[in-house]
């Protein structure tokens, strides 16, 4: 056991944490009043390499680790809840399909200027009546020849209407049991009959990019299929599975930034003659706040170790996940608390943390299916 | 060209100082490179994209210092060399740190040496100057501009606010003041290359000194947070009575008259 950073992941959240200190959070308030998606700071998160922590140096990255890559999470997160979802979306959900599923062309092709921060890609799994139940899935795809006829809706698409491609799910099949055969398929978002909204008007995580796709005979050439034809369903489990290590990290700093504003109102606040940090009412939830935060970070970087050691990581990356969203609710939920009649005002900055983190136990799966997860790896 | 820079590792003075018998506590004290070493490192990189060389970042320290230097690396140096006095100098100063940097920059013909103006923790402006007088070279402070023509420099000096411009030549050493230059990032791919260029480990035997010979000139006798401010007094009554009030505690009070 050795529970120390590398110097290198050190220096990763030091380099994080003072470009998201100057660059991210004197803005996020501003962000989040005009929900717009800052795209000149993430062309400098781009420069700097931070789309590329976790691919290797021949597809852009910078040969980082997955825990590297969640303090980033968590430094960007802590600065500002949007702009650390859509950056956690780009990169575990637009890159991380293409480097762990795609030939050597579409690595090439895709990932290669998404690790360089040069272009965005998104993951378009969800849809009006599909999420976590993939069964629901009506996208279809039908192969013509040599391309792939698409037609479908998806909905909540981050990032989307920024990207260069979408990875689409798709029904492509039936299998021998009847059951539906799910693909995944890039489709550039240029295709003739594939419109992007992004109308959506959201409670937080304002400064991400969210999208509704509708995909009316949409038509891309075959080799645009990702990976495996019939192991869709496999493939974008195993993309969340290391999507929620990065919302979990993602809480993480939302609730981090919650509590260090919480902690020092309560220092600077005089009620009765004394700092209300005095009081034990204070200081308990001080306290709780702290504890959580720390346990849920250590569970973070457990299943972050885990996926970098090649072994089994789905139920801990859903313990990281659901601890840490639920945790951050809880935390930002007592940091207005703490700062009372302020805490309820824009002006403080608090009241955003908990509208942002809210979004955490919805999104990459909400907290009944982490509990589902969970329950199925134990052998349920 | 040979470019040396100057680094030191400080505690980060934006941080909660906690002093322990007499001493500032490194316990949970958060370090980083001296704020000021980093427009030095900045500058460095800049001439020596524009002019070519290579960069080699120095520090006198323990080998906690070796994050600051792979960190100086990650920003674009090209090599590092830490001169690590832990166990063999028990108390150091700046006469200390100046000493050691010129025996081991004395034989390596350098063009160029930037330092930081001053180092956020002790602030003394001490070590640059004092390696250049030990070396025999010129050397200009609180530098916010450098431009280098063949061996012809031009320096613009920060002189409390004015400006001085200043003509001199290589090889220079030159301590850096706030608005010399933005700093960068060190990138991503910088962090993961600085693990491989190379980082040189120095000991006082290496440099062939002795420890008498880097004695500290100075004691400290004793350190303490400065006193807590205090709320201010707001005097009341007539204007004239104000006044006089004023005048009596400045005698009394204060007894700054």
């Amino acid at each position: 056991m050795n529970f120390e950073l590398t110097k290198e992941q050190q220096m990763i959240k030091e380099m994080v944490r003072d470009f998201a200190e100057n660059e991210i959070k004197p803005y996020a308030a501003e962000w989040d009043r005009t929900a717009e998606f800052p795209i000149e700071t993430f062309k400098k998160m781009g420069e700097l390499g931070l789309f590329g922590i976790p691919f290797p140096e021949e597809y852009g990255g910078s040969g980082g680790d997955t825990i590297s890559y969640a303090i980033a999470v968590e430094e960007i997160g802590r600065a500002c809840g949007g702009v650390g979802l859509s950056y956690a979306a780009a990169v575990s959900l637009g890159a991380s399909p293409i480097y762990y599923f795609g030939t050597e062309e579409q690595k090439q092709k895709w990932l290669v200027p998404m690790a360089k921060g040069e272009t965005f890609g998104a993951f378009g799994l969800t849809e009006p009546n599909a999420g976590s139940d993939a069964g629901g899935t009506r996208t279809r795809a039908v192969l013509y020849g040599d391309e792939y006829v698409i037609n479908g809706e998806k909905c909540w698409i981050t990032n989307a209407g920024y990207a260069r491609q979408v990875i689409v799910t798709a029904v492509t099949g039936k299998d021998e049991k009847g059951k539906n055969i799910i693909s995944a398929i890039i489709v550039p978002t240029d295709t003739p009959g594939f419109t992007i909204n992004c109308n959506y008007d959201k409670m937080g995580v304002r400064a991400s990019n969210t999208c509704e796709l509708v995909l009316e005979d949409v038509r891309v050439p075959k080799e645009n299929l990702l990976g495996d034809p019939k192991k869709g369903f496999k493939q974008f489990l195993y993309t969340l599975d290391g999507g929620r290590i990065s919302i979990a990290a993602l809480s993480v700093g939302i609730a981090q930034a919650a509590f260090e504003k919480a902690l020092k109102y309560a220092k600077e606040r005089t009620q009765f003659g004394q700092s209300i940090s005095k009081f034990q009412a204070i200081q308990f939830k001080l306290a709780d706040m702290a504890m959580q935060i720390e346990l849920a970070r250590n569970m973070v970087y457990k299943a972050a170790w885990l996926k970098d050691n090649n072994k089994p990581f789905t139920k801990e990356a859903s313990f990281a996940k659901l601890f840490a969203s639920e945790m951050g609710f809880r935390v930002c939920n007592q940091a207005i608390q703490i700062h009372g009649g302020y805490g309820y005002m824009k002006e403080y900055e608090v009241e955003r943390h908990l509208r942002d983190i809210k979004l955490m136990e919805i999104g990459e799966g909400t907290s009944e299916v982490q509990r589902i997860v969970i329950a199925r790896q134990l052998g349920c | 060209m040979n470019i040396f820079v100057l680094m030191k590792r400080t505690f980060d003075t934006e941080e909660k100082i906690v002093i322990n018998n007499g001493a500032v506590s490194e316990d949970g004290a958060e370090f980083i490179i001296n704020p000021y070493d980093e427009y030095a490192i900045e500058e460095a990189i800049q001439v020596r994209d524009k002019h070519g060389g290579e960069i080699t970042v120095v520090t006198v320290g323990n080998e906690e210092a070796e994050k600051e230097l792979r960190t100086a690396l990650a920003m674009g140096c090209d090599k590092a060399v830490l001169i690590n006095i832990e166990d063999d100098v028990e108390e150091s100063d700046q006469y200390t740190t100046a000493k050691i940097l010129a025996e081991y920059l004395k034989d390596k013909n350098p063009d160029l040496i930037l330092a930081g103006n001053v180092a956020i923790d002790g602030g003394s402006g001490q070590v640059g100057p004092r390696v250049a007088e030990l070396l025999g070279i010129p050397y200009v402070t609180t530098i916010t501009k450098l431009d280098i023509d063949g061996s012809k420099v031009t320096v613009v000096r920060d002189v409390e606010g004015d400006e001085e411009i200043i003509e001199t030549s290589l090889p220079l050493l030159v301590t850096a003041q706030q608005g010399l230059n933005e700093p960068r990032y060190p990138s991503l791919p910088g962090i993961m290359k600085a693990k491989k260029k190379p980082l040189e480990e120095l000991e006082l035997d290496d440099l062939d000194l002795e420890e008498d010979d880097v004695e500290a000139k100075t004691k400290t006798i004793e350190i303490f947070l400065p006193p807590k401010k205090e709320a201010g007094k707001i005097l009341q009554g007539e204007l004239v009575d104000q006044v006089k009030e004023l005048v009596s505690l400045l005698h009394t009070e204060a007894k700054v008259v």
